[in-house]
């Protein structure tokens, strides 16, 4: 990595924030630099969208900093606001309004010029493919295609950070490639994004990592450092045909060379500290209790894997 | 404040409220609406009192006094009676708020004594009407005393040319028709636009924060002083429109006589417009959810200009402390502008107490409204 990339575009420092007695956000610090897709991930309720707001300056910490492009963000959100683009998990656009007043709207409220948002709306309209539909309210789009314009809208301006709380959740798989098409080519103009998710899969699209767990970041790298990073091994237990893969998971409970649990559907995942030490045992420990010609081998932990690993299986195995 | 924002808030609202056209329909039509209920409902004067007659002489000049209070517009003769019973059960059943009786001898004690009476009963479970009506009564009797005394100084030949009766001639003012709705109705429309104007903005800010477009919002650099000024246009052209319609209902329809300045009264009615657009966005500034603000806008609104306004019971016969209130009542003032602009033909000058409570509170409102808001989902 080159220097100019290196440059921290938003620092979190200490952030800490409660409702009542819940603590949402309890002390979670990091660095993002500038050009990164920074994930936040986590289950509902880790502190994903609390740390999104804050960033976004619509919510203040009780204790701890944050600095987006040099401005301190918890002192003075109203300078931040020009250089961010904050999309909401829930829609936050005007549903009684078409596409087009929609994009209008946004624009002008960042001062766009004219020509500048005719050519950029344009064109993400397009990259989104929602140029059919500009003279549609916004209320008759489909739950994809409302994200979509919600990140049009969030784009019109050129903002250096685009904050996206949870922003392809009950988006469809064509939408959803579209989407990570323009966060792409944002990356490359050297915007820095932060995303939430509950998605494992679209963990791994991000340059870099924060494992949530109960308001604390667990861990935070790249995905394949945090892979690297899990503890053991990983191994899939594929059951032969007429077994299912809960029997599995039920037989394996109580192994003692087995770290950590994970039905995976048609298979489990079996976490050990050795792959080729605890092969054999796995496979012993199986043919005593009563499940044959299940196949092990080894395979390359998922974030899935790694998340569950991180913040303890005892809850999901 | 950048204008260019703040009028993409106003091109926003706008768009939003020609997008709900129920909404609107009934923002225009409802002041319509109430100005009809309240103008034809609220009137002090009493007419067409219901009357029966009971009269037992039944002669020309006992008709002709049944004659005279039929043809005043204060009664109307609603049932002849024929013996006692039928009057009570008249007054028992409500036919009729007064009885006159006429008694059999009536003609022939006014002949040698030159007096006789007529009895009147009334039903004094309203007070206030029935005192009217004693008042009308009496002045239907005065009438045919004063017409009696000419016929019979004429028929009896004495100082028959000469005469110089000396009439006491009441001549009032501003109400020359004593017609209580003249001063009634500028009050409602007062009223009207004080109930109608806060509920117009009192929907503006929750509704954002209920459909969820508020936390994207204040993501962006608008600031709360453009928000409010551009929420607050559209609907200020609305509570004109609002405004303009009472107030041609009150010089066309209700035919109040109008003698003052179409400038002074468009220059007050924009700033008291101002004032109740504020109350209203402030009330929905401080409550999130639109059922909530539109009670308490309601609330807030209601009681204080509907019965501390002056509109129709008076302020100067209120105790003490009450009218104190009054002061805080800002629909006080406009009541007090629109009578003197309507009735008296007041002019700015005259009104400058009144219109610079009314800037006061536009100040306040305005400024409290603008330091409510924070770009912020939590409260702190």
């Amino acid at each position: 990595m080159n220097s100019a990339q290196d440059e921290v575009v938003v620092r979190a420092h200490g952030l800490i924030r409660r409702f009542g007695s819940v603590v949402a956000v309890a002390g979670v610090n990091f660095d993002i630099l500038r050009g990164e897709i920074f994930g936040l991930v986590g289950p509902d309720g880790a502190g994903k969208s609390t740390i999104m707001r804050m960033l976004a300056g619509v919510m203040g910490p009780d204790a701890g900093d944050i600095r987006l492009a040099g401005i301190d963000v918890v002192a003075e959100p109203e300078r931040a606001k020009p250089y961010l683009s904050y999309m909401p998990q829930r829609f936050g656009l005007y549903e009684d309004m078409t596409v087009d007043e929609n994009i209008f709207f946004y624009a002008t409220l960042f001062e766009v010029p004219g020509p500048v948002r005719r050519e950029r709306g344009a064109g993400l309209l397009e990259a989104a493919g929602l140029t059919p539909f500009r003279r549609r309210l916004a209320g008759q789009l489909s739950g994809g295609m409302k994200q979509k314009l919600g990140l049009v809208c969030a784009l019109i301006h050129t903002p250096q950070v685009l904050l996206l709380d949870e922003p392809t959740t009950g988006v469809d798989p064509v939408s959803r490639r579209d989407f990570w098409g323009i966060l792409y080519s944002l990356r490359e103009q050297g915007v820095t994004i932060v995303l939430s998710t509950a998605y494992m899969d679209e963990a791994e699209r991000c340059s870099r990592l924060a494992l949530l767990h109960e308001g604390v970041v667990r861990y935070c790298d790249t995905p394949a450092r945090l892979k690297q990073a899990m503890p053991g091994a990983l191994l899939a237990v594929t059951p032969s045909p007429g077994t299912s893969a809960r029997d599995v998971h039920a037989a394996l409970i109580g192994a003692p060379c087995v770290l950590g649990l994970l039905l995976m559907g048609d298979h489990v995942n079996v976490r050990v500290d050795d792959a080729e030490l605890r092969r054999a045992d796995v496979a012993a420990w199986l043919i005593q209790h009563g499940i044959v010609n299940a196949e092990v081998c080894r395979i390359e932990p998922s974030i899935e894997d790694v998340f569950v690993a991180l913040v303890g299986s005892q809850g999901k195995a | 404040m950048k204008l260019k924002r703040l009028l993409a808030i106003a091109y926003k609202e706008t768009l939003q409220i020609w997008r709900d056209p129920r909404s609107l329909a009934i923002a225009l039509l409802m002041p319509l609406m109430q100005m009809g209920l309240l103008g034809y409902g609220v009137s002090l004067d009493v007419r067409h009192v219901a009357l029966c007659v009971y009269d037992q002489e039944n002669s020309q000049i006992s008709r002709a006094l049944v004659q005279d209070f039929a043809s005043s517009n204060w009664f109307a003769v609603v049932r002849q009676l024929h013996n006692e019973a039928e009057l009570r059960d008249a007054m028992d059943r409500s036919v009729c708020i007064g009885a006159i009786t006429i008694a059999s001898n009536f003609t022939r004690t006014l002949d040698s004594s030159g007096t006789a009476s007529v009895q009147a009963i009334f039903d004094a479970t309203d007070v206030n009407t029935t005192n009217i009506a004693i008042g009308y009564a009496q002045g239907v009797i005065a009438l045919v005393t004063a017409d009696f005394e000419r016929n019979w100084l004429r028929m009896h030949g004495e100082l028959a040319q000469t005469v110089g009766s000396v009439d006491l001639e009441p001549r009032v003012m501003f109400n020359e028709a004593l017609d209580s709705r003249n001063f009634i109705i500028p009050g409602v429309v007062a009223v009207i636009l004080g109930l109608v104007g806060a509920q117009l903005t009192s929907l503006t800010v929750s509704r954002e924060w209920e459909r969820g477009t508020m936390e994207q919002l204040i993501s962006t650099p608008v600031t709360a002083l453009e928000l409010m000024i551009g929420k607050l246009m559209p609907y200020f052209i609305v509570g004109l429109v609002d405004a303009g319609f009472c107030l041609i209902a009150a010089i066309f329809w209700f035919r109040v006589p109008f003698r003052g300045a179409f400038g002074t009264l468009a220059a007050t009615t924009m700033l008291y417009t101002l004032v109740v657009l504020g109350i209203g966005y402030l009330v929905s500034v401080r409550i999130r959810s639109q059922l909530g603000a539109s009670q308490v806008a309601l609330l807030l609104t209601m009681l204080p200009t509907t019965l501390l306004s002056g509109y129709t019971f008076p302020i100067d016969q209120m105790p003490h402390f009450v009218q104190m209130i009054t002061y805080a009542v800002y629909p006080r003032y406009f009541v007090t502008i629109l009578r003197a602009v309507f009735l008296k033909g007041s002019g700015l000058s005259e009104l400058i107490g009144p219109i610079l409570a009314l800037v006061v509170f536009a100040v306040l409102i305005i400024r409290i409204a603008a330091r409510s808001f924070h770009k912020r989902l939590d409260e702190r």
